[in-house]
């Protein structure tokens, strides 16, 4: 925003925009935005703090080795991982104007991310089924409030998303539209990214442990 | 009805459950059921739920939405201070044998009470009220950057507040003192309803202070007018800035705490219980990471305040503006690297115990730089001495003896022997009346021809100011000396007969104290009644420097008619110094964001389900979150949330404004 606040040609101060142009819609919403997900990010740092801190208390209950089960922690990532590659391209679509094209995309990332909250929820019935309840120890609470509250995160992404295609459906990519699903874009690498720290200080750090 | 049944619909909710065998309870339920009645029943009588529906309750307006902050923090001051004056009476009463005239069960529920109702829903809806209402004129916007998170945000907050006033009569509050320790707030010692209020009380208001700290950011960061960079915004801006950014960076802690408390309290998990490896001194530590920047959550905007009025009252430039912006971001900063000194006694050792006592005696140097350039303003300056400049002077003296003490109890060894002492308690309420609460005055008094057009009445707001001053000093410097002498905080019954003159000066303080609130409520009543009189038509009646006393009091909806552009700190004293005239022409549409009921009717849903998971009413907690997520849908669905003011109707305004200016001369 450039804006003459030098004095005038004339040489007297300007004290007020005479010819004013209103901010663009959605003038703060990246900002505001990308400040909420530092607030949510601040959420997992805590959740993090709380299973570093409690992650060792077993309870003489089972630890990560007796219950991690790498190959199926593996395949879930790659979901997770994939479902943000496909979100780019939805983004890359948008960006062309392709509405049909962007929708599709939008849509696989929902299946990758249902398939990824399918496995975590079957890894958790798993390990509840074998006494691993969230009851059992300070770790098995810590570890299910910090990954549970992660698949939260993506069961909220997965009706925002497909809120957004309704939306995208019903009034194309419109300004607001484009806005709304680059929120959304911020929000689900966001996930990936919290998922990485999971993967490797809960699980492949846990194994080694 | 089947028993069952009975519990599927009000879970553990039952007659049982309503304080019948309180006579204070039912007293007070009956005097607030009889004023609540009148009250509704004089707003339909006057038909006025038509006009506070469309004008208030869904209004955007900043303006009207820091306003309602404020009214909620001066109702609920009334609640909280209720509650101070029965502690007072009871450590008065209770020596000599003598049980005092209120039971255990009810004196822990108002110890925790009182401090939840203080800092929660007094100081901060007061701080955020005026932040909401001054920032944007200050940096010369039209509104917040998200004016429905704003609407939302408050009545998120009357939420939380609601469920602590419900849990007076319906059932029972907390008795774990404000920030509700485990073990003893685990389910196995609490098995009752108190903390689960606590919990959702907070839970609810604090999604709201979140979203409204995120809101206030990207209005100061995003909607400054020309020409005002940072280093060229008004101190109170900034300290709203940094208090801000220290909202968005502590409210999620306190988030993930409490919810882990719930999920050890609903679910049975052991993050906080004593036994399957928990760990209660972790809570202690985590809300103590949230605690303490909140304490300079409320007192940064109070340092605004004084700075805003110390320059206007003496007539003069802030004293070195750099360095009082370098010290609040200072004090930002460390506020986060201190939280351990609330306990010490954890006992984490020496190192740990240096090191946080360190920083916390650093903080005072900020703090003293701060007093200095207040001092300096004033040095040489021609002082008036209203109100706003009074409450300034008594917050200088009384912080200074506050800070003293807290360097004193940052000191470890001391703070062994001080700890949970009477002296601690005496040191926060010096720092917080002294600081927060008498930065709010100033800021009330200061900035009400603002927002009404007339000035507070000067003699009921010097009786207030020194009812308060001297009843504070009556109330807490008692205090000091008990706590020197070893009395832990909380206490109901006393054995020591020598202790009781000094909780018999310490009621005194507080009687004097509520004289103090009386004049207030009388000031405010008696300035209505004078407002012709007290009536201030130039919008600038304090002679004052930035830019919110550019625009006529109370400003239009839209604010400014044309957007200002800034050339200096003290933009307002500029344009008076340099001859702006003031635009008569040229005025054109203005365009604006449009009310919405959404924001109350989401916070109502959020509240029933809060009232639902304290009483385990499992179908209206899953009905409620249903209904939020369908309404907060069903909200992004309307894509046309503005409208333009025309340009006939800001003539309008403002030609009304050129006629009141012109008959003021």
């Amino acid at each position: 925003m450039t804006v003459a606040v030098n004095p005038s040609q004339t040489g007297e101060p300007v004290f007020y925009l005479a010819d004013e142009h209103p901010h663009p819609e959605g003038w703060s919403t990246s900002l505001g935005f990308w400040i909420y997900l530092m607030s949510d990010c601040l959420i997992f740092a805590i959740l993090f703090a709380t299973y570093g801190v409690l992650g060792g208390n077993y309870a003489a209950g089972p630890a990560p080795k007796d219950l991690f089960d790498l190959t199926l922690v593996a395949v879930n990532t790659s979901m997770l991982l994939l479902s943000s590659i496909t979100y780019g391209f939805a983004m890359l679509t948008m960006q062309q104007n392709k509405v049909a094209q962007t929708q599709v995309w939008l849509a696989i990332t929902g299946l990758f991310g249902l398939a990824f909250i399918g496995i975590e929820l079957f890894e958790f019935a798993h390990m509840i089924h074998e006494g691993a309840t969230p009851q059992r120890s300070a770790f098995l609470s810590a570890f299910f409030t910090l990954v549970g509250t992660h698949g939260l995160h993506v069961t909220c992404g997965l009706i925002w998303l497909v809120t957004l295609m309704v939306q995208v459906g019903k009034f194309g990519l419109i300004e607001a539209n484009r806005r709304r699903l680059m929120c959304l874009s911020m929000f689900w690498h966001f996930l990936d990214v919290v998922w990485i720290g999971v993967f490797t200080f809960v699980y492949l750090l846990g194994v080694l442990r | 009805m089947s028993p069952d049944l009975l519990k599927l619909i009000f879970g553990r909710l039952g007659l049982e459950s309503l304080p019948l065998h309180e006579p204070i309870v039912v007293g007070t339920f009956v005097v607030v059921a009889l004023g609540g009645a009148a009250l509704l029943g004089g707003l339909t009588y006057f038909r006025l739920w038509g006009y506070l529906w469309r004008e208030w309750f869904t209004t955007v307006d900043h303006k009207r939405i820091g306003i309602m902050y404020m009214i909620l923090g001066i109702v609920m001051l009334l609640r909280g201070f209720a509650d101070a004056l029965m502690m007072r009476g009871q450590q008065m009463l209770a020596f000599n044998g003598s049980e005092g005239y209120l039971n255990a069960h009810h004196y822990d529920q108002i110890f925790t009470a009182h401090g939840v109702i203080m800092i929660f829903f007094v100081a901060m809806p007061l701080v955020t009220g005026l932040m909401n209402y001054v920032v944007p004129l200050q940096i010369g916007a039209r509104d917040v950057s998200f004016p429905f998170l704003n609407n939302f945000s408050f009545w998120m907050t009357v939420g939380g507040a609601v469920l602590v006033m419900a849990s007076l009569f319906i059932g029972e509050f907390a008795r774990t003192g404000w920030l509700a320790y485990p073990p003893l707030s685990n389910i196995g010692y609490s098995p009752d309803v108190g903390v689960d209020y606590y919990i959702w009380a907070l839970q609810v208001a604090g999604v709201g202070t979140t979203l409204s700290g995120i809101n206030l950011i990207c209005t100061i960061v995003k909607l400054r007018c020309p020409g005002m960079t940072m280093m060229k915004m008004p101190v109170f801006t900034w300290t709203s800035l940094c208090t801000n950014v220290l909202i968005v960076a502590s409210f999620p802690v306190l988030t993930v705490v409490l919810a882990l408390l719930s999920l050890d309290r609903y679910v049975g998990t052991n993050f906080f219980t004593n036994d399957f490896g928990g760990s209660p001194m972790m809570y202690v530590n985590l809300i103590w990471i949230w605690g303490h920047p909140e304490v300079y959550i409320l007192v940064l905007p109070a340092f605004g305040i004084f700075s805003e009025v110390t320059s206007t009252f003496s007539g003069k430039r802030l004293f070195g503006y750099t360095s009082m912006v370098y010290a609040t971001v200072v004090i930002t900063i460390l506020s986060y690297l201190v939280w351990l000194h609330h306990f010490f006694t954890m006992g984490s050792g020496a190192s740990v115990n240096s090191f946080f006592g360190i920083t916390t005696m650093i903080i005072s140097i900020p703090t003293g730089a701060k007093m200095f350039n207040w001092l300096f303003t004033m040095y040489r300056g021609r002082i008036r001495y209203e109100l706003p400049m009074m409450w300034t002077i008594a917050f200088m003296l009384t912080f200074v003896i506050g800070g003293m003490t807290g360097v004193l109890l940052a000191v470890p060894p001391a703070d062994f022997v001080l700890h949970n002492s009477l002296f601690l308690i005496a040191h926060f309420h010096n720092v917080i009346i002294g600081g927060v609460v008498f930065g709010a005055f100033a800021g009330i008094n200061y900035w009400f021809p603002k927002a009404f057009g007339f000035k507070l009445d000067p003699f009921w707001g010097k009786m207030s100011f020194w009812f308060w001053v001297t009843g504070f000093y009556l109330a807490f410097m008692p205090l000091y000396v008990l706590g020197l002498m070893g009395v832990t905080r909380r206490l109901r019954v006393f054995d020591d007969p020598s202790l009781q003159i000094w909780f018999v000066i310490a009621a005194i303080g507080a009687v004097f104290v509520f004289i103090g609130i009386l004049a207030m409520l009388m000031q405010f009543a008696v300035s209505l009644l004078k407002r012709e009189q007290l009536k201030d038509v130039t919008g600038d009646p304090w002679d004052a420097r930035t830019l919110e006393w550019a625009t006529s009091s109370p400003p239009p909806d839209y604010n400014f008619a044309f957007t200002p552009v800034v050339h200096d700190n003290d933009a307002w004293w500029d344009m008076k110094r340099r001859g702006y005239q003031r635009p008569l022409t040229g005025f054109k549409p203005i365009h604006m964001p449009s009310s919405t009921g959404t924001g109350i009717i989401l916070a109502g849903f959020a509240t029933a389900m809060g009232f639902a998971l304290v009483w385990y009413m499992w179908w209206l907690a899953a009905l409620s979150f249903i209904a939020m997520l369908a309404v907060g849908i069903g909200h992004t669905f309307n894509y046309h949330r503005d409208f333009d003011i025309p340009a006939d109707d800001v003539i309008r305004t403002e030609d009304a404004r050129t006629k009141l200016l012109a008959g003021a001369k």
